[in-house]
C-alpha cells in the first residue's frame, strides 16, 4: 500500500465518514504504517457508526435517549462502566507511569479500582431505587426541586465540563501523534463523531460504544500481555528479575534518584524500580488525591447516570460487580504494559515521544508485534491507536450525555417548564438541543485549550465529584435532616473550595520561581563548565568525551533557562495573581471533601425544613425495596 | 397502579421487617465500608512511611509493597463478591417481601 493515491482515496473514505473536510497529513512521530493504521481506525469507526444506526432506530422517548429505556442488562451495564470510565488518562496514562516509575505507578491504579467499592456499597442500589435519568433526580427528591436542579445541574455541567476539556486535549495530542492528522482535526473528528453518536443513538448508542471500546481495550491488552509474558512461562517473579536487570530501566533510576545513584550498584538501582517513591514525594498529597478518587467516583454525574440505564437495583449491583472485575483485571495487565514497556522500549525513548508516557501501551504494542518494521508490528501498533481513539469518543459521548441531561432534563424541563407538561417528543427534541451545545462546546475548548497543560483537570473534576456532589447524594440518601439547604451549601462551597484550593495550588505556574530556577541553573554553570575545560585539557580521552557530553547538556540547559527567563519577563504573579502558591498541596481533596460534607451538615441545620424530613420515610423505604422504581415501560 | 399517595411508606418504616432489613444492611455497609477504606489508604500510607518493610523481598525479586498492592485487587473483588452474595441471598428477599405486601403489582 505504498501507492500515494490509494493512500488518498483511504484517507478520503475515512474524511467523508466522519468530517466535512479531509484531514491535512502532518508527521507521525511513532513511526507507524499510516495507510495501515487508517485502515484499522475506519474498521473500528465503521463498527461504531453500524451500531449507532441500529440504535437510532430505537431512541424514540426521553427515556430511551437518557437511559435506553432501562433495557440494559447488569453484565452489558458493567462493560459500559468500564468502558465510560476508562479514559485516556488511564489506559494510557497508567501504562506510562508504571514504564517511567514503576512501582509508584502501580500504586496510582489501586484507587480507581477501590472507588467503585463506595459506588457499590452505597450509591448505585439506592440511586437506581429513586432516580430516574440525572444526578438532580435524587437531589430533588424531598427538596426543593427548583434549587436543588440548578445547583445541580450547573455542578454536572462543572464536573463534566473539566474532565470534558482533559479528554479533548487529550484526544488532539493522541490521534495526531498516532495518526498524523493536525490537532484541531483530530480534535473536530472526535466531537463530530461523538454528536453523531449521542444525538442520532442517545443512550443506547453510547452504551454500545462504550461495551465495544472496552471489549476492544480488554482483548488488546490481553493479546499484548500474553506475548510480553509468555517467554518467561508465565512466571511473575522472573518477568520482573528481567525488568530490573535491563540496563535501559537501571539506568532511568539513576537518573531519577541523581547523586544518591552513585553509590548504588545495578542490581539495587533496578530493585529500585519496584519500590516506592520514584514518583510520589509527598504523602500527604497522594492521600488527598486517594480521597479524590475513591469519593469522587460516587459522584462523578455520568457514571451515576450508568445505573439508570439497568432495569433493578439488583442489576445495578451486577455492573458495579462487573464494572470491577473489568476494571481491576484491565489495571492488573497494566502492571504487565507498563513493565514490559519499561523493558523493551525503554523508559527514555517512552520519555522522549511524550513525557507523560502516554505512549508506553502503544509503542510496546508494535515492539511485540515484531518492531516499526514488521508488518504485524504496525497492525498492533495501529489497533492499539484505534483503540485509544475508541477510548476517546466513549469517555466524551458519556460526559455530553451527562451534561445534555442536566441541561435538558433538570434545567428545562424541571425548571423553565417547571409545572407544565413537556410532550415526550419535545423532551427528546430539548435533549438533542442539548447534546448539539455541549457538542460544540467540547470541540471549541478543546480547540481553544491547545497547548495547555490539562492532566490537572481530571484531578479537579474528581475533587469536584466527591467534596460537592457525594456528600450531597450519601447525605439525602442517609441522613434524615438532609435538606435544601444542606444540598445548596454543600454543592457551592465543596464547588468553590475544590476550584479556589487548586487555583491558589502549585498546578499552577509562578514565574518568580520559574526565573528563579532558571538563574539557578545559569549560574551554576559557570564551576561546572571549568571543571569540564579542565578535563578537555587533561587529554584523557574517556574523559574529554563525558566533558563534551557534559558541555552539550550544559549548552542545552542554559537554552532553555534563557528562554524561560525571556518567557516571564517582568510578570512576577501566576495566573491568579499570586508570587507562590497559597495551598502546598496538588489534590485539594483532604480539606474540601471534610468541608462539603461540613456545608451538607451546616446547611441543613440552618435551614430546617419539615417537608424533606416528612418525605423521609418514603425516600428510605423506596431506596431500600425499590418499590415504584422508575421503568420504560411506565413512562414517567 | 401504586402511587406515592396510596402507599403507606411509614407502616413500611415500621414493619418489624424493615427495621430488620434496616439494621443489618446499616451494619454490614458501613462496617465493609470503614474496612475498605482502611484497607485502601493502608497503601499509601505504608509507601511513604514504612519503606523499610514495603522493601523487603518475599519472592525473588518481588516485595511486600508490590504484593500489599496486589492484595488491594483480590480484597476489593472479595468485598464484592462477598456483599453481592449476602445482599443477594438475604436483603433482596426481605425487600421484596416487603415490596409485595405494601405495593402490589398492577
Amino acid at each position: 500500500m505504498k501507492n500515494p493515491s490509494k493512500k488518498r482515496l483511504l484517507a478520503a473514505t475515512l474524511a467523508a465518514l466522519v468530517l466535512p473536510c479531509a484531514p491535512a497529513f502532518a508527521q507521525v512521530s511513532t513511526g507507524g504504517n499510516y495507510t495501515l493504521t487508517l485502515a484499522v481506525f475506519a474498521v473500528v469507526i465503521a463498527l461504531t457508526v453500524w451500531v449507532t444506526y441500529i440504535a437510532a432506530k430505537r431512541v424514540r422517548s426521553a427515556s430511551d435517549f437518557y437511559t435506553a429505556g432501562g433495557g440494559v442488562s447488569g453484565f452489558q451495564n458493567g462493560w459500559a462502566i468500564a468502558g465510560d470510565y476508562l479514559s485516556a488518562a488511564s489506559f494510557l496514562g497508567i501504562a506510562g507511569l508504571i514504564s517511567l516509575y514503576g512501582y509508584d505507578g502501580f500504586m496510582y491504579s489501586v484507587g480507581w479500582l477501590v472507588a467503585y467499592i463506595s459506588v457499590l456499597l452505597l450509591i448505585a442500589e439506592p440511586c437506581r431505587n429513586i432516580g430516574r435519568y440525572t444526578l438532580s433526580d435524587i437531589l430533588a427528591y424531598r427538596n426543593d426541586p427548583r434549587k436543588t436542579r440548578i445547583f445541580g445541574a450547573l455542578s454536572t455541567i462543572t464536573v463534566s465540563t473539566f474532565y470534558l476539556t482533559a479528554q479533548m486535549v487529550g484526544a488532539g495530542v493522541l490521534v495526531k501523534a498516532l495518526i498524523g492528522i493536525d490537532y484541531e482535526v483530530s480534535v473536530l473528528c472526535v466531537g463530530v463523531l461523538m454528536l453523531g453518536y449521542v444525538l442520532f443513538g442517545g443512550m443506547v448508542a453510547t452504551t454500545w460504544v462504550q461495551i465495544i471500546k472496552a471489549v476492544l481495550l480488554v482483548c488488546a491488552s490481553i493479546i499484548i500481555v500474553v506475548l510480553v509474558w509468555a517467554p518467561y512461562g508465565f512466571s511473575l517473579p522472573g518477568f520482573l528479575a528481567d525488568v530490573v536487570a535491563d540496563p535501559k530501566v537501571q539506568a532511568r533510576v539513576a537518573s531519577l534518584l541523581g547523586d544518591p545513584a552513585k553509590t548504588m550498584s545495578a542490581t539495587e538501582l533496578g530493585q529500585r524500580f519496584l519500590e516506592p517513591g520514584l514518583y510520589f514525594k509527598a504523602p500527604i498529597d497522594q492521600i488527598s488525591l486517594g480521597m479524590a478518587l475513591v469519593f469522587g467516583t460516587g459522584g462523578l454525574p455520568h457514571i451515576l447516570m450508568r445505573f439508570f440505564t439497568v432495569p433493578s437495583a439488583q442489576q445495578a449491583r451486577k455492573s458495579v460487580v462487573w464494572a470491577m472485575v473489568v476494571i481491576g483485571g484491565f489495571y492488573v495487565l497494566t502492571l504487565f504494559l507498563g513493565f514490559g514497556a519499561a523493558k523493551h522500549v525503554g523508559p527514555a525513548v517512552i520519555a522522549g515521544v511524550d513525557a507523560g508516557g502516554n505512549f508506553a501501551g502503544p509503542l510496546l504494542a508494535q515492539y511485540v508485534g515484531g518492531g516499526p518494521d514488521s508488518f504485524f508490528g504496525n497492525f498492533m501498533l495501529a489497533f492499539v491507536s484505534a483503540v485509544a481513539f475508541a477510548t476517546i469518543v466513549a469517555v466524551v459521548s458519556g460526559l455530553v450525555l451527562a451534561s445534555a441531561s442536566a441541561m435538558a432534563h433538570d434545567l428545562y424541563v424541571g425548571v423553565v417548564r417547571a409545572g407544565k407538561e413537556t410532550s415526550p417528543k419535545a423532551q427528546v427534541t430539548a435533549a438533542r438541543v442539548a447534546t448539539i451545545i455541549f457538542g460544540a462546546m467540547a470541540i471549541l475548548i478543546g480547540i481553544a485549550a491547545k497547548g495547555q497543560n490539562v492532566a490537572v483537570l481530571v484531578g479537579l473534576a474528581f475533587a469536584v465529584a466527591a467534596s460537592a456532589n457525594f456528600p450531597c447524594v450519601l447525605l439525602t440518601l442517609y441522613w434524615k435532616r438532609c435538606n435544601t439547604g444542606g444540598i445548596v451549601a454543600g454543592l457551592l462551597i465543596g464547588t468553590i473550595a475544590a476550584v479556589g484550593l487548586t487555583l491558589v495550588s502549585p498546578n499552577l505556574t509562578y514565574p518568580l520561581a520559574v526565573k528563579a530556577a532558571a538563574h539557578k541553573v545559569l549560574d551554576g554553570q559557570a564551576a561546572k563548565r571549568s571543571t569540564d575545560d579542565e578535563a578537555i585539557a587533561s587529554g584523557d580521552e574517556a574523559a574529554v568525551a563525558k566533558a563534551k557530553k557534559d558541555l552539550a547538556a550544559l549548552d542545552k540547559a542554559a537554552i532553555k533557562a534563557k528562554a524561560d527567563i525571556a518567557k516571564w519577563g517582568d510578570e512576577t504573579t501566576s495566573f491568579m495573581g499570586l508570587e507562590k502558591p497559597a495551598f502546598s498541596l496538588k489534590n485539594p481533596g483532604i480539606i474540601s471533601i471534610p468541608l462539603g460534607f461540613l456545608s451538607v451538615i451546616l446547611g441543613s441545620l440552618l435551614f430546617r425544613d419539615k417537608r424533606a424530613e416528612g418525605m423521609w420515610n418514603e425516600v428510605y423505604a423506596r431506596q431500600n425495596t425499590g418499590i415504584m422504581v422508575s421503568k420504560a415501560s411506565l413512562g414517567h | 397502579m401504586a402511587t406515592p399517595e396510596n402507599i403507606d411508606w411509614d407502616a413500611i418504616i415500621r414493619d418489624p421487617r424493615f427495621q430488620t432489613l434496616h439494621r443489618r444492611k446499616t451494619l454490614f455497609l458501613w462496617g465493609l465500608m470503614i474496612v475498605s477504606v482502611a484497607y485502601y489508604f493502608l497503601l499509601p500510607v505504608g509507601a511513604a512511611y514504612y519503606q523499610d518493610l514495603f522493601k523487603i523481598k518475599v519472592w525473588g525479586v518481588i516485595n511486600v509493597g508490590l504484593l500489599f498492592a496486589l492484595s488491594e485487587f483480590v480484597v476489593a473483588w472479595a468485598i464484592a463478591v462477598f456483599y453481592s452474595r449476602r445482599a443477594g441471598k438475604e436483603f433482596d428477599q426481605l425487600a421484596a417481601q416487603i415490596a409485595a405486601q405494601y405495593a402490589p403489582k398492577g
